[in-house]
């Protein structure tokens, strides 16, 4: 990877339960997430995804781009923006924006429906 | 805004990381790496046990960010905060049988555009002293 280079993109569905086995498996079960009734009681067109979920997908693509080893990923640094959904696909691409020690810094992104849900990204990847 | 609570620390958190916590961890965000998930592949790539994906850092850390988020002494309204921003730098990896170690602190508080920023920062580390992960963790407080 040099830069201006992309990183694999990566494409998920969370389905309709992904929030729930996300919150079982976090501990995180605020009831925005979870209860679509208890959502829209508080003016959220439905239940909303977890940002930390879709900061894992992006760990994910980080990594994978770096080859999948787990001790590649230094950091991540991550805005969250707009609301992810369940039942929409994700998408997760990157740009290398230079070399780094050992690796590169890539600037990733997360965009739901034309909507970024993460942006002004950063990972720090050893190569 | 009560600026006199910034650098206040919480006791430390300590969390039993299990394999099968891993497991699920890592079905729920679709890390299907076999490391994730068998011994014997994570041994076979150098780890001890099942290693944990980088982002199970929210798990163990989460005992250790919620008494700060609830105290009242930070005053933050629950119920008008949104997580603006995280950060985190990864150490050694985590892996199944491992001891953590979280103790987290209010960083920052700040005010603008009638939001209010409370920067925490977590330090975890595993039962060798060796540290997993730092996390810096920003919440917004619209309006309140």
């Amino acid at each position: 990877m040099k830069p201006g280079d992309s990183i694999p993109e990566l494409r998920v569905t969370p389905d309709k339960y992904l929030p729930h086995r996300y919150a079982g498996a976090s501990g995180d079960f605020n009831p925005i997430h979870i209860d679509p009734d208890f959502a829209k009681a508080v003016g959220l067109p439905s239940n909303i995804l977890h940002g930390l979920y879709g900061m894992a997908q992006v760990a994910r693509a980080c990594t994978q781009a770096a080859g999948g080893d787990p001790r590649k990923l230094r950091r991540l640094s991550v805005q969250f923006r707009g609301m992810g959904f369940p039942e929409q696909e994700i998408t997760v691409t990157g740009t290398v924006r230079e070399e780094a020690g050992d690796g590169v810094v890539v600037e990733p992104v997360a965009e739901q429906g034309g909507n970024q849900i993460i942006r002004n990204a950063e990972a720090e990847l050893s190569l | 805004m009560e600026s006199s609570v910034i650098g206040k620390s919480w006791p430390a958190a300590i969390y039993a990381v299990g394999r099968e916590k891993i497991r699920e961890y890592a079905y729920a965000v679709g890390e299907e790496d076999p490391v994730h998930h068998e011994d014997e592949a994570a041994r076979a790539a150098g780890f001890r046990a099942v290693v944990a994906p980088p982002m199970f850092c929210v798990v163990y850390s989460a005992r250790a960010m919620a008494p700060a988020i609830f105290d009242p002494e930070v005053g933050i309204n629950l119920a008008l905060m949104v997580h603006g921003s995280q950060e985190f730098t990864w150490g050694e990896p985590v892996c199944a049988g491992d001891e953590i170690t979280t103790v987290a602190t209010l960083a920052d508080m700040s005010e603008k555009d009638g939001k209010k920023f409370f920067v925490f920062e977590s330090v975890s580390t595993n039962q060798d002293g060796a540290e997993t992960v730092r996390g810096t963790w920003t919440n917004i407080v619209r309006g309140g």
